[in-house]
């Protein structure tokens, strides 16, 4: 047990999520084991797990730039009780995130007997898990990725409105948003192009190889939040693909090889996006397929000047044509259905070789290695980040 | 308990609540007397619905031989049924097995719990022994006994061509009647309240059949909220790879698990002996859609409709049925494995302990079955014909001790495994072991995390956090079988949706940690019933051979044997944690 704590522990820190000593990590077998002391306040956490039928619990103040966007989402909620996310696969997986302003055993038990995680306020946020602190982890970084979202698009929304309405935008507000950009900026990994193996695989060993070195280095160009996405490469009638639910950075023996014609159903633990990369490499003949969730990609997939339509509706039912600098936006679902991202993806990535799915993410594909799709991921964020920054500052000099 | 005689009672009994129809009945066989009586409230409260309530109702009177007169068999609906809430359809039958002697439900799906919620009953309670076959018909206007002498010694298919399509119907087969201790109830023709032997509890009684069909309405308490909870759960079932994936539930069945399991080196072949079968691909979910060119059918309010029919109408194996019919005893012949499904079903047995119990003897009496006697002994064992039959239809544990080799039934409290081998996943044999129900892979499900990934992977070959997770999956499980929720609707959602989903319906306040309690109470009354029945920790325990003997390794995979030390350890947490040892 206290391997699996120190392993999420070192993922927080390695992740720019939460600092070691801002986090605790309690785990139940039929002992307890934490990577603290359970003495003073954190005793509360420890009578948490006594009143919920779970196996861990994971409390932790985000590191910057995550704290800051929490104080400042909540400051502008008007006392809501909780957070709704706006990408799509938080929205899926996580419903909202309550807010609780007690520190106490039972507020924290309540909050979370009815969700994932909770925010608790000046204080951090609160997860756990039932089956392994890998639940209380993914949570936790959910939590942050989808505030990391939901803060920058409301700015952007918040400029919009006041440039609309030649409304001056209130100083402690600009100064919040550039002090938060500017830790966001110095939080990011340094931007250096890793270079990915660009022969062509020979064997199996070698797709396995460049699978598993194409996720590492996606996960540590935080490309993804916590470790979701997805990657496969079509080899000798076989597609190869990361399993579902696996660790990006961790895919050594989480690879299935998925007959392209069908014929087995082994692929079941395969990743939900299996479909929509099959039908991409069978719409374009691309064997490299990468899918991640680059933070500025989502954002600025949902930036949308289209007014009078349903935005709850848009992620599944957009009909407009949509691009960012020559990228398509298009709607889709996670996984199958008339609406899913299987049969949306596809086709656009046939004029380009990337789609932003709206509020959700990126697909890229390549030939022969993941080098192509890899830079192609990077450049897309890039471009996202610096369009929703020149989208920021357009708006700003309008108001000025 | 307000008893009412019937047939005063109004359709609807407790108009303020919804989800429930608040009305129950009783029927005694031997007075042939039926009694109407408000579902009693703080059973609900307590219990939910289905498994849960069923259970409380049986309780002590489990202490009875199963066909002993005062033996109640309960047909119980949950809160959800007749709503849509997505797998609505389910029902609990709950008794003493024959097989086990453990107290014992059955989740079973079709239309019937449906039917019996629209007639305006939460649950059925039969108690007593007719004199001569009997039929029970229920419908919008009441409950009725008629004498069904002309049904006795039809078989299930026979049955449904008289019974026709309207409403839905259980019933036995010609197993049920004569007793065999695995047979089975069937709804509608193929749904199976399959293990444990309750057949031949509906059998004792001298029950042939329960017809129903009304057209009442379900109330809903808050309909907007419903449809809103519902949204919430089809997406996660379109993100779930097990559910709508390509090669998902919906698409090929459980049968979906074939490949699967052969892949991870744990399908028991030849009793269990083995734990890889060459030939597994010739029945797998792909050779069956592709041989049969299935089409998808289901339970009623299911959008997964993961039952699998033939364009020919042969009813489809599951996974459990197809693996033992197959691997278990060494056949690659998918329309023998079919037509061992088919004799099954038509007579009311249970598959996996049919199959189990074939392999058993095949391994005692040094044979290698094939498919023909398969097949002979499987007629034989039904209609318990000459003494083979007679003998196997006691199931493997009885058959094997009269033998003198009771380790070579692969079973738990009596109970034959399903087709995961325990070498392959630990955390599944320590639920084996800890089932209140026996060899049951469907107590803690933990292949779920150990093979599907979900919610998240977990290390299948160690013991570390399995005793937790299972105790948390035990309780998780009581609760869908009381709400009465698929398990299926599980690898994608959770608690957290279905709690929203049981408030909208119902009105209630209920949360994860609500539910999950309610579970915990449901699975404590199993134990406590149980142990009251005489069963103890040495029950709690798996054959010998998973301990000595190395499964099929291979492809960098190694399948050893269980470390028995480990297995206590874990089976030690498990017990302090469900504070039944300090
Ligand atoms: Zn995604």
């Amino acid at each position: 047990m206290h391997k699996l704590i120190n392993k999420y522990i070192c993922k927080l820190e390695a992740q720019g999520l939460a600092k070691r000593d801002d986090a605790l990590l309690i785990a139940l077998d039929a002992g307890m084991f934490s990577n603290r002391p359970l003495t003073g306040e954190l005793s509360v956490l420890k009578d948490v797990l006594s009143l919920m039928n779970i196996s861990s619990i994971l409390f932790a103040r985000p590191a910057e730039p995550y704290w800051s966007m929490i104080r400042e989402v909540l400051s502008h909620a008007g006392g809501a009780d909780s957070v709704v996310p706006m990408d799509c696969e938080t929205r899926t997986f996580f419903h909202d995130i309550p807010v609780i302003d007690e520190f106490s055993p039972q507020a924290i038990a309540s909050a979370l007997s009815r969700r994932k995680s909770a925010i608790i306020r000046d204080r951090g946020i609160v997860t756990y898990g039932t089956v392994t602190p890998e639940q209380a982890y993914v949570s936790f970084s959910s939590a942050c990725f989808s505030v990391y979202v939901k803060y920058f698009h409301d700015a952007l929304q918040y400029f919009g409105a006041h440039a609309a309405n030649s409304e001056k935008v209130s100083k402690e507000y600009l100064a919040a948003f550039k002090d938060i950009s500017k830790k966001a900026d110095t939080a990011s990994p340094p931007r250096k192009w890793r270079v990915l193996r660009s022969e062509p695989p020979c064997n199996e060993d070698d797709v396995l190889f460049m699978i598993t070195e194409a996720g590492r280095a996606v996960v540590s160009q935080q490309l993804v939040d916590s470790y979701f996405g997805n990657i496969s490469y079509v080899f000798d009638k076989n597609i190869y693909i990361s399993q579902t639910g696996s660790s990006m950075d961790e895919l050594e023996g989480c690879i299935d090889i998925v007959p392209l014609d069908g014929s087995s159903s082994a692929g079941i633990t395969a990743s939900s996006e299996l479909t929509a990369h099959r039908n991409i490499f069978l719409h374009t003949g691309r064997t490299a397929i990468l899918h991640g969730h680059p933070r500025f990609s989502v954002i600025m997939s949902m930036y949308c000047k289209k007014s009078g339509c349903d935005r709850s509706l848009c992620h599944k039912a957009c009909t407009e044509k949509r691009e960012i600098l020559a990228t398509p936006i298009v709607p889709g679902e996670i996984g199958t259905g008339a609406s899913g991202l299987m049969n949306t993806v596809p086709p656009a990535m046939q004029e380009g070789k990337g789609v932003i799915v709206y509020g959700h993410g990126v697909f890229t594909a390549g030939d022969v290695t993941f080098r192509g799709p890899f830079d192609m991921l990077m450049e897309i964020e890039e471009k996202c980040r610096a369009s929703y920054f020149r989208a920021v500052n357009d708006l700003l000099e309008h108001l000025s | 308990m307000t008893v009412i005689e019937y047939p005063k009672g109004p359709k609807c009994y407790n108009n303020c609540m919804s989800g429930y129809t608040g009305k129950s009945a009783s029927i005694d066989l031997t007075t042939q007397k039926i009694s109407i009586f408000e579902t009693p409230d703080d059973l609900r409260t307590k219990y939910l619905g289905g498994r849960g309530i069923g259970v409380a109702m049986a309780g002590d009177r489990t202490a009875e031989e199963y066909n002993a007169p005062s033996m109640p068999l309960i047909f119980s609906a949950g809160p959800l049924v007749g709503t849509s809430a997505p797998t609505s359809g389910r029902m609990s039958v709950v008794s003493k097995s024959p097989l086990t002697g453990t107290i014992f439900d059955c989740s079973v799906g079709g239309r019937f719990a449906t039917e019996l919620k629209k007639a305006g009953f939460d649950l059925i309670e039969i108690t007593g022994i007719s004199d001569k076959w009997t039929a029970i018909e229920i419908s919008d206007d009441g409950l009725s006994l008629t004498e069904a002498e002309g049904l006795a010694g039809m078989n299930i298919s026979e049955l449904s061509r008289v019974v026709g399509t309207e409403g839905s119907f259980a019933a036995i087969g010609r197993a049920g009647e004569k007793g065999v201790r695995f047979a089975s109830i069937i709804i509608d023709g193929h749904y199976a309240a399959g293990r444990g032997g309750l057949g031949a509890v509906m059998g004792a009684k001298k029950l042939k059949i329960i017809k129903v069909r009304g057209s009442g309405k379900i109330l809903v308490y808050d309909s907007e909220g419903l449809k809103n909870a519902r949204e919430d759960i089809m997406r996660l079932l379109r993100a779930s790879p097990a559910v709508f994936g390509e090669f998902g539930l919906s698409e090929f069945g459980t049968a979906a698990l074939v490949d699967l399991i052969h892949a991870r080196r744990m399908e028991p072949t030849d009793n269990f002996r083995r734990t890889f079968f060459p030939d597994s691909a010739k029945y797998s979910g792909y050779a069956m859609k592709t041989g049969y060119q299935t089409k998808k059918a289901g339970c009623a309010g299911c959008p997964v409709l993961c039952k699998k029919i033939g364009a020919e109408g042969a009813v489809m194996p599951e996974y459990e049925t197809v693996s033992h019919f197959g691997a278990l005893n060494g056949c690659g012949d998918l329309k023998a494995i079919v037509e061992a499904n088919r004799i099954c079903n038509d007579y009311g047995i249970d598959t996996i302990t049919a199959a189990s119990t074939i392999a058993c003897y095949a391994e005692i009496r040094g044979i290698e079955a094939g498919p023909s006697e398969m097949l002979s002994l499987l007629s034989a064992i039904a209609e318990k014909k000459g003494e083979t039959g007679a003998t196997l239809a006691e199931g493997s544990y009885r058959y094997a001790l009269s033998q003198g080799r009771p380790e070579l039934s692969m079973s738990v409290k009596k109970l034959e495994m399903p087709a995961y081998d325990p070498r392959g996943a630990y955390g599944m044999a320590l639920a084996y072991a800890t089932s209140n129900r026996g060899g049951c892979h469907l107590r803690a499900y933990p292949v779920s995390h150990e093979i599907l990934r979900k919610p998240v992977a977990t290390d299948r070959f160690s013991f570390e956090g399995k005793a937790r997770m299972i105790k948390i999956a035990e309780d998780l499980n009581a609760v869908v079988d009381s709400l009465t929720a698929c398990k299926f609707l599980f690898f994608a959602a959770g608690l957290e949706e279905f709690s929203k989903v049981l408030n909208a319906v119902t009105g209630m306040d209920h949360n994860v940690q609500s539910l999950l309690a309610i579970g915990e109470r449901i699975w404590n009354l199993e134990h406590t019933i149980n142990a009251a029945n005489g069963f103890d920790e040495s029950h709690d325990d798996l054959p010998e051979r998973f301990f000595a003997e190395e499964g099929s390794s291979g492809a960098a995979v190694r399948i050893p044997p269980i470390n028995r030390k480990d297995f206590l350890k874990a089976r030690e947490n498990y017990y302090r944690i469900r504070g039944y040892k300090t």
